[in-house]
């Protein structure tokens, strides 16, 4: 069972690969938009690659809901519980 | 029971000529940004397009496509008089009857070749390619001109955020004719009406269509759910194409040319990497210039590699068009 820690780098190995967004800001408080500056776009393709990564399913409609790294790392691990 | 006597089968199909209409006038994204109240920037970073062009009142669905025909013929080398068949793909001829297909059929002089319209939105021109060049080599016709051609522009709504910036007007058309080496696989294609509602006109044209653009009714028609569609077709585009390419025993490192609907540059960009193309297959990008002309896009994109130089006759592209149903169809062809 992956830690939160281990989630949020595997996140922002994808962040950085999908959007070029330094590995190390992509901290759990940070908002994808307003701080990482990764537009809706860019969004779907980090989903579709996590999706892949910790092979989870997750919805057009609970993207919305992701804000933050916190908000992903958070719905990843429910998924995987 | 006496059997009815079966066509005799066709030689190898091959594209044996293209032509192009781009409409007159260029608008710039500056020209549209007020009403969506956008940028520039904003339009570029998130679909690449600078510019797309807009007919005018009197470059028509029926006229682009004559335009575009024409060229088209003269580069096959063939006369309108021996076209068997006119297949038109489009989704903004606005009389659901008759075709648009006959009257262009006409105004070529291809009568009494037979004429239809065909409604697979911007994959429209992959499905035209397909039906083509199964009726050569099923012979029930020996040339076929195939166009794509929209005016969304009539259709689009200049207020809606979504769509505003993305579409345009242009026409494409091929000859699809007998030659001695084959050179259209076969077509790899499907659809998912579950999910019709991703791109759709909002109502049935009586309810909606007025035919003064200063009234507040306006034709404000074509909607669409930007992410789910980008998700769609970056991604499960993606297994299409390589399908395509199994299907036909080639290998990214085979092909020359890639040519996507050129529905969203970041879309293009997003299938590329994931079908990890080699740095050596040019990648059409006319979406820049021109917009997301539906079913024109394909062959607008494959005249302006050629014209840029990027590519060249008999080069190997792989098409794969996807659109509102939804629907996709995708081929591996050897370039006019």
């Amino acid at each position: 069972m992956a830690t939160t820690e281990e989630i949020r780098t595997s996140l922002a190995d994808i962040v950085n690969e999908v959007a070029g967004i330094p590995a190390d800001d992509v901290q759990l408080d940070k908002s994808f938009v307003d701080d990482l500056d990764v537009d809706s776009l860019s969004m779907v393709e980090v989903v579709v690659a996590a999706e892949e990564k910790f092979d989870v399913k997750i919805p057009d409609d609970e993207v919305k809901n992701l804000k933050t790294v916190g908000d992903a790392v958070a719905y990843i691990e429910r998924q995987l519980a | 029971m006496n059997a009815l006597p079966a066509p005799t089968p066709g030689p190898a199909a091959a594209l044996l000529g293209l032509g192009v209409y781009r409409p007159a006038r260029v608008v710039p994204n500056a020209e549209i940004v007020d009403l969506i109240g956008s940028s520039d920037e904003w339009i570029r970073t998130r679909s690449g397009i600078e510019t797309r062009r807009f007919a005018g009142a009197d470059e028509t669905v029926v006229s682009m496509s004559v335009a575009a025909s024409r060229t088209a013929l003269e580069q096959a080398g063939i006369a309108a008089e021996q076209l068997d068949c006119v297949v038109v793909a489009t989704v903004s001829h606005l009389l659901q009857t008759p075709s648009a297909a006959a009257m262009i059929a006409e105004q070529l002089g291809a009568t009494p070749a037979a004429a239809f319209d065909l409604s697979a939105a911007c994959a429209g021109f992959c499905y035209g390619v397909s039906l083509a060049s199964d009726m050569v080599r099923a012979g029930s016709a020996q040339h076929v001109l195939v166009i794509g051609v929209e005016k969304l522009s009539d259709i689009t709504d200049p207020t809606d955020r979504s769509t505003s910036f993305i579409f345009a007007d242009g026409a494409g058309a091929v000859v699809v004719g007998p030659t001695d080496e084959h050179g259209i696989s076969p077509v790899v294609w499907g659809s998912d009406g579950a999910r019709y509602d991703l791109i759709r006109q909002d109502a049935p044209w009586p309810v909606k269509v007025d035919p003064d653009p200063e009234s507040e009714k306006g034709s404000h028609t074509l909607r669409m759910e930007g992410n789910p569609v980008f998700r769609w077709a970056s991604f499960e585009m993606a297994k299409v194409a390589k399908q395509t390419l199994e299907r036909a025993g080639l290998t990214v490192d085979d092909l020359d040319v890639f040519i996507p609907h050129q529905a969203n540059m970041r879309i293009t960009d997003a299938m590329a990497r994931a079908l990890k193309l080699p740095p050596h297959v040019a990648i059409a990008r006319d979406i820049a210039q021109q917009g997301n002309t539906s079913a024109a896009s394909v062959p607008l994109a494959m005249e302006r590699l050629i014209a840029d130089g990027e590519a060249r006759r008999g080069d190997l592209a792989l098409l794969i068009a996807f659109g509102a149903g939804l629907v996709y169809a995708a081929q591996v062809v050897r370039l006019p």
